[in-house]
């Protein structure tokens, strides 16, 4: 379960203070899936940081499971991103010279899973996403919904409790944007993991049970009735 | 994974790592290629020492030099008989002590006794000048009857009223060696010392004062001796027991005889010329040169550092560049290979920041990311390493395979200097004179050099990695969101 209390965001450009989040407060269940939606440069990717233990809070604390990421120390930290949080990227993120099995694997390598295992796992993974027979085609021989899948493998094989996405049908058209959507929403049922979601996609924001809508650095939750 | 991870990286950014690598292969190549020729430029330089001194000596003490005239005993001068038959062969050798001057021969105990020294050995050099050849004497004759008489050399002329003598001439060859007087008792050290036995053997300590020689090589060839022929040198016969081949080239001692021979064919009872001196320890040699020339006065001590002073020409200027401008250059080198790979790499680093960052966000520690990088920059090195090694070889190869010819000159300022190659006059501007010597460089590689040549690779490697590592371990993992804002 997250707590996110009083979370203040402060970036310092120059002479200039950008406050991106203002004593921000979010409790997320386990299991849960929240959509967090917003203008551009209003604070949503950098609510997903605190929340992903890819940054710390200024001020405020981000509880994962009773441990608060804004002060555990950072091997800490890497451990809990490791073990505990699988994030996806607008841009995909993989890396251009591995294979998308070698993709999946670094996901592994900081657990330390032997490299026999670690194949096996990341095909598995592969396979389950449809990629099963593109294992050792590299990101440029893949098209943008396929490198997506690999990215969605990757941060699923170590089962984690959390994933984030941040903006994950940001480069993908329409139609690649809908089979995306329905493999993670699969996949978050399938797995019951906490889903956490950044979009400024409208049409995904009203399929979600639980909307965050984050302005000027400031949050506003709505429940909502999803059929 | 890291190593595909490295692999695939370093394949991916080949120009870069070409160019770390290449940058990198120059400065070790040129470090190897100036090690190497610098280590030819000693050699040369020993070579030239050795030539002078024997192995195994650490300097040699000779008679402090007076000023010209003093001790000087002239010109050689030449007996021959005048009253001799008509195209008689006559022949006659001068000896005379290599640079007229000696030292008493109680000094070798003396100089033995001091501080520091292992050993002493006396030698007595000598330079015999033999002219040989025959007079064709004058016809005399008289304005109406003809009469004999003598003519002095190259004498003619006519005159009605006196005997005039016609005809009448000279032939000579005039031919030069040097001899070395050696104490049989101790051969280790002294003139024989650089040599090799290569015919027969060499001096039993029983021949002291036996009539018995031992001829270089080319000497005895040049003149058709063998080992059980007998020469003659200044009226006394002399039995060849051995052929010596100098380890080095320039030695040019034609004639060892036992010391005491040398100094009675040199009318030099007790003494020589001189004295060639071991130290116990190849540090103190300086200790025992200030010994020396403190305690035994009138004294010249010259050690090979000494003589090293004295080597000029293009060895020595060589050398010089070789010591400074080669060195500053591989350092100039390595030092902008080394910068360019660490500013290569920490740019590589810049271009990959997503990447980075995205492998910190899936749980990457700072350190494995760092070694990623340093491992990716060592490689590098490595490659630059081994392309370099075969790039040195190849030039250090290059040099010995065209041993360009070096010459040294040597002992215009070593006066007193005994045993050297000091062939000619023995008068004492002959030692003013400089001896130039030729010396085919080479340039050999040693395991050192490849040690040093792999420890640069590692160490240009290790410092483009620090660059790029620095760099990647300050990355955040948030960064691999922010750059696609």
């Amino acid at each position: 379960m997250y707590e996110l209390r009083n979370v203040t965001k402060r970036y310092t450009r120059g002479k200039e203070t950008v406050e991106a989040l203002r004593g921000v407060d979010l409790t997320i269940q386990d299991g849960d899936q929240l959509v967090i939606q917003g203008p551009t440069g209003g604070g949503k990717s950098t609510l997903l940081q605190m929340i992903g233990g890819l940054d710390r809070p200024s001020e405020g604390s981000v509880e994962l499971d009773g441990v608060d990421l804004a002060t555990i120390s950072e091997a800490r930290l890497t451990r809990m991103r490791a073990e505990k949080i699988g994030i996806i990227f607008q841009a995909f993120n993989l890396i251009p010279t591995l294979t998308a099995q070698e993709n999946v694997e670094t996901a592994l390598v900081p657990l330390g899973v032997k490299p026999a295992e670690r194949r096996e796992r990341a095909a598995e993974a592969l396979r389950s996403v449809g990629l099963g027979e593109r294992l050792t085609h590299v990101p440029s021989e893949m098209s943008g919904g396929q490198q997506q899948r690999v990215a969605i493998a990757r941060a699923l094989v170590k089962r984690p409790k959390v994933l984030l996405a941040d903006e994950p049908t940001g480069n993908l058209d329409e139609g690649t944007r809908d089979d995306i959507m329905a493999l993670l929403e699969g996949l978050w049922r399938e797995h019951g993991l906490t889903f956490v979601l950044v979009t400024h996609d409208s049409s995904i924001a009203r399929r979600a049970p639980r909307l965050a809508t984050i302005r000027s650095g400031r949050i506003t939750l709505t429940e909502q009735q999803v059929a | 994974m890291f190593g595909i991870y490295l692999k695939r990286e370093l394949s991916r950014r080949k120009k870069v790592a070409l160019v770390v690598a290449l940058g990198l292969a120059l400065g070790i190549a040129l470090v190897i290629t100036v090690n190497s020729v610098s280590a030819g430029m000693q050699k040369a330089q020993d070579k030239v020492l050795e030539s002078l001194y024997g192995l195994g000596t650490d300097m040699t003490v000779t008679k402090a030099r007076s000023a010209p005239g003093d001790n000087a005993s002239g010109g050689p001068r030449f007996e021959f008989d005048a009253q001799s038959d008509e195209d008689e062969e006559q022949s006659s050798d001068r000896v005379m002590t290599q640079g007229g001057e000696a030292l008493s021969a109680s000094l070798v105990e003396k100089v033995g006794k001091q501080s520091g020294v292992a050993n002493a050995v006396g030698a007595l050099t000598l330079n015999v000048t033999k002219v040989d050849g025959s007079f064709t004497q004058g016809q005399a004759q008289s304005g109406s009857g003809q009469s004999q008489g003598e003519g002095g050399p190259g004498a003619g002329g006519t005159s009605t009223g006196q005997p005039q003598v016609q005809g009448g001439g000279a032939s000579f060859d005039v031919n030069s060696y040097s001899v070395a007087g050696v104490d049989v008792t101790d051969q280790d050290l002294g003139p024989l010392a650089g040599s090799e036995i290569t015919s027969g053997k060499t001096f039993t300590t029983a021949q002291s004062n036996a009539k018995v020689a031992v001829l270089s090589k080319s000497y005895a060839k040049e003149n058709e001796y063998k080992v059980g022929e007998t020469f003659k040198i200044s009226g006394t016969k002399y039995t060849v027991i051995g052929i010596a081949t100098p380890e080095s080239s320039e030695s040019t001692t034609d004639v060892y005889l036992p010391l005491k021979q040398a100094q009675t064919l040199g009318d030099a009872k007790n003494k020589v010329t001189t004295i060639y001196v071991k130290a116990t320890d190849s540090q103190r040699i300086d200790a025992v040169k200030s010994a020396i020339q403190k305690n035994i006065s009138g004294t010249t001590v010259t050690t090979s550092a000494d003589l090293a002073d004295t080597v000029s020409g293009s060895l020595s200027t060589a050398s010089d560049l070789a010591s400074s401008v080669g060195k500053w250059l591989s350092i100039a080198v390595l030092a902008a290979a080394f910068l360019v790979a660490g500013l290569l790499t920490s740019s590589a680093v810049s271009r990959r920041v997503r990447e980075f960052g995205t492998l910190k966000a899936l749980g990457w520690t700072s350190g494995r990311v760092t070694r990623q990088v340093v491992g990716e920059a060592v490689v590098s090195g490595l490659v630059g390493g081994v392309l370099g090694i075969a790039v040195g070889l190849a030039g250090a190869y290059t040099v010995t395979a065209i041993s360009p010819t070096l010459e040294a000159e040597l002992g215009a300022t070593a006066g007193g200097m005994g045993g050297g190659p000091g062939g000619g006059m023995g008068g004492p501007a002959a030692q003013q004179s400089s001896n130039a010597l030729e010396i085919a460089l080479t340039a050999p590689v040693s395991a050192t050099t490849i040690a040093l040549a792999v420890g640069l690779a590692v160490t240009g490697g290790l410092i483009a990695g620090a660059f790029g590592g620095w760099r990647a371990s300050r990355l955040r993992p948030a960064d691999a969101l922010r750059r696609v804002e």
